[in-house]
């Protein structure tokens, strides 16, 4: 059984498209093969007229909708809504394309690694639920276990032997910066997004291997390249 | 997958996951399932960028992964799943529903587990334990038992399930499924098993958590160290690796539905047949299966026992409440037999069509005004109607009531019948009806529901976008207040950084933040009428 849709009913009253149209009986509607009044089209009606253009994008409505639903419930999860909108940036599974890469390599790029890089993935996923062809390296921190650790607990002494604790962690740091660069590149153990979780906690400071803080690290890229004329002028 | 649900979908993955995930996951949608190389060539990313993508979807259950089309040589297919990608949209409900049956801790548990795809339980315990913390008072912490006991009540009533094993690829002799010991090869062609497929599915792992949350201090290192130090050491010793947990979000869609429906019962009827209803409904939650028509029988005598006890009601009430649900037309209750004092059924796939029906009458009643309603609901119930018909049933005069049936009939909700006389079809010679299909207008429903919900994203978004600059200031100015107050300035200070944003832009953000407000409420409100027709469509395909 075949149905009717409303445009050819629409249509098939247009005069265009009947080529026969004004002849006959029925001044102003053309002839039809059938019987109009059976669709429910009276005599003297007149119908609405033709539309030569879609619908308007934005239709005047002709009734307000509802107002919408309140109370405590909507509330929390309008709140629990724009949380998870929130947190969901953050989580390491927001995946950001790379920043192309400068022109030169400069030499804060081995500290300053705060940026995703494409071949790297932030998170560890168990590797044996997903097939072997998805296996990418998974992105190590920069920051080393023992070393923050041991200053923070020397921290309260003073003098020689603060100098002595200070030679003894650059020498740990020489040989972690050693053995991280002979390390393969083998999946993570599991409790490395713990460690990368605490790591968080530390200050900026030590995240980098540098005595240097690196918030007062300066580039040297914004320093204008035009005051270099004119040396008279004390540098602020 | 429609055009809206494929165009909602990529709203949703690009909110929540970025954009390189969305051109994947929307790639994947349109296109089917496709292999890894195919993927990165036709959307042009590069291949470490399709890889973390699909390493997202696959953690949270968008895509599958199985062996190609061409036998267990062929290269992995991945095949992405709209159904999964559209229950983003419902992470508030589902959390606030366990906030209510389950606290805060629940609520926590859950929020954990939605956000990070799958995890182990001892992953989630700590996490949870350490939010907690966080948010009590000081020196209090959140002891781990505590956590595993709301973890195992999830658990126990399937809320949470265990992730299906994966199955092996290739030609490997054994299998990893322990449902299915017997069959080696056999098991990479067949489909990847769901999560009822393992028997183990709600089983606890047998872990000893024992601990407390930790509070994560700035200042306070020492806890710190010794908290790293103690973390990793908990990492080896539990029990339950490769034992990753997931929502189980079928159960949830039964608790929904089974709230919709007794409100409904309270609402057309009154509280204490609710609560009967209710009662029924909770003792057959674990002997009723997801896709069944009714529930299993219960006989007028258990569920006098099982009533609460506070609703202190005799038992011929109680018979004459049942009587009166049974004989209601919406057809909530059934009965299906006297034995045992009258057994009673809860008709759920019938209650599912009711409610859509009455959905479907209420959005025609808003949109055009009561007397098309009337016309709606005559058509509903009466099939098919000629036009003289319904002007005559609806005793509505003539001329408006074409008017109407035309209007009705150019937005879809309404469909012509032709019914010839003769065999060759002559117009004047056939009958005309109009008639209403309420699973085809009901589908209809859904998808200008998907499309509503992916136009108020689009204007969100919009709306942001308009407004960048005023919230990163506003944001900067919040952060330098915070700044201030911790180090300690004086209140002169505070009102001088404050008076950066002039009265017209604070005006302006307020504003702001009154639609982005509505709008958001506004989806959440849409995608209750979502669950409702999905899963009135869903049980009428399970035949």
């Amino acid at each position: 059984m075949r149905s009717l849709s409303a445009s050819y009913l629409t249509n098939a009253f247009s005069n265009r498209l009947i080529p026969m149209a004004g002849r006959g009986r029925g001044r102003g509607r053309g002839q039809m093969t059938f019987n109009l009044e059976d669709v429910g089209i009276g005599r003297g009606d007149s119908l609405p007229p033709t539309t030569f253009k879609p619908s308007p994008l934005f239709p005047p409505m002709p009734v307000q909708p509802v107002p919408l639903q309140t109370g405590e419930e909507v509330e929390y999860m309008l709140a629990l809504k724009q949380e998870l909108r929130a947190a969901t940036k953050t989580l390491p599974f927001y995946i950001r394309r790379a920043a192309p890469k400068r022109d030169v390599d400069r030499y804060s790029d081995k500290y300053q690694s705060g940026e995703p890089k494409d071949s790297t993935i932030e998170w560890s996923p168990d590797w044996s639920r997903l097939p072997k062809e998805l296996c990418i390296k998974v992105r190590e921190n920069r920051g080393k276990r023992p070393t923050p650790q041991v200053k923070r607990t020397k921290k309260p002494l003073v003098g020689k032997e603060e100098i002595l604790i200070k030679l003894e962690t650059l020498e740990k740091k020489e040989e972690a910066v050693n053995s991280e660069e002979e390390q393969d590149e083998e999946k993570k153990k599991t409790n490395e997004e713990e460690e990368q979780a605490d790591e968080e906690d530390y200050e900026e400071d030590f995240e980098e291997d540098t005595d240097y803080i690196m918030s007062y690290f300066d580039n040297g890229e914004e320093f204008g390249g035009d005051s270099d004329d004119n040396m008279d002028e004390a540098t602020y | 997958m429609t055009a809206q649900e494929v165009r909602l979908c990529g709203l949703l993955l690009q909110e929540h996951f970025g954009e390189v995930v969305e051109r994947i996951g929307t790639h994947l949608l349109r296109g089917g399932a496709q292999n890894l190389r195919t993927i990165a060539n036709e959307t042009n990313t590069p291949l470490d960028l399709v890889k973390k993508s699909l390493c997202v979807l696959v953690q949270h259950g968008a895509c599958e992964f199985g062996s190609g089309r061409r036998g267990p040589g062929s290269p992995v297919e991945y095949r992405a799943s709209c159904e999964r990608v559209l229950r983003v949209l419902r992470y508030p409900r589902y959390i606030y529903t366990a906030k209510t049956l389950y606290g805060d801790t629940g609520e926590l548990i859950v929020e954990e587990v939605l956000q990070r795809g799958h995890m182990t339980m001892s992953n989630t315990v700590k996490t949870v334990a350490d939010r907690l913390t966080h948010n009590m008072e000081e020196g209090r912490s959140m002891e781990y038992s505590e956590v595993v006991s709301a973890f195992s009540k999830l658990v126990e009533t399937h809320f949470l399930q265990r992730c299906p094993p994966v199955a092996e690829m290739g030609t490997a002799a054994t299998s990893t499924n322990p449902a299915t010991p017997g069959t080696p090869a056999a098991s990479a062609s067949t489909a990847p098993p769901t999560a009822e497929s393992n028997p183990d599915c709600y089983k606890l792992p047998h872990v000893t958590l024992i601990g407390r949350g930790k509070r994560r201090r700035s200042s306070d290192d020492s806890e710190e160290q010794r908290g790293g130090k103690k973390a990793k050491m908990d990492s080896e010793s539990c029990g339950d690796e490769g034992i990753y947990w997931q929502v189980n979000f079928e159960r949830f869609h039964q608790h929904f539905r089974d709230q919709a429906i007794i409100s409904a019962v309270a609402s057309k009827l009154d509280q204490t047949s609710s609560e009967i209803v209710r009662t029924m409904l909770r003792m057959s939650e674990v002997t009723t299966t997801q896709t069944a028509a009714y529930t299993q029988p219960l006989s007028a005598n258990e569920i006098f026992r099982s009533l609460p006890p506070n609703y202190s009601i005799s038992r011929p009430i109680l018979d004459q409440y049942l009587s009166l649900l049974v004989d209601d037309p919406m057809e909530f209750v059934g009965k299906s037999g006297d034995s045992g004092g009258g057994m009673y059924v809860v008709n759920l796939q019938r209650a599912l069509a009711n409610l859509a029906r009455a959905t479907l009458e209420s959005v025609v009643q808003e949109r055009f005004g009561s007397r098309s309603a009337r016309i709606f609901r005559l058509l509903l119930r009466k099939r098919h109607l000629e036009q003289k018909q319904v002007e005559d049933f609806a005793m509505i005069p003539a001329k408006e009531a074409k008017d109407m049936l035309y209007t009705l009939l150019s937005e879809n909700l309404v469909q012509l019948q032709e019914i010839p006389k003769t065999p060759d079809h002559a117009p004047s010679r056939t009958f005309y009806l109009y008639t209403v299909n309420q699973l085809p207008t009901a589908r209809l429903l859904l998808q200008h529901c998907y499309k509503t919900v992916a136009n108020l994203i689009e204007r969100r978004l919009f709306e942001t976008k308009e407004n960048k600059r005023l919230l990163e200031k506003s944001q900067r100015i919040e952060a330098i207040l915070a700044s201030l107050q911790a180090s300690g300035a004086e209140p002169e200070q505070l009102t001088e950084v404050e008076e950066m944003i002039t009265a017209p832009e604070r005006q302006q953000l307020e504003a702001l933040r009154h639609h982005i407000n509505k709008l958001d409420s506004t989806e959440n409100q849409v995608d209750e009428t979502v669950f409702l027709l999905e899963s009135y469509i869903f049980s009428t395909k399970t035949k």
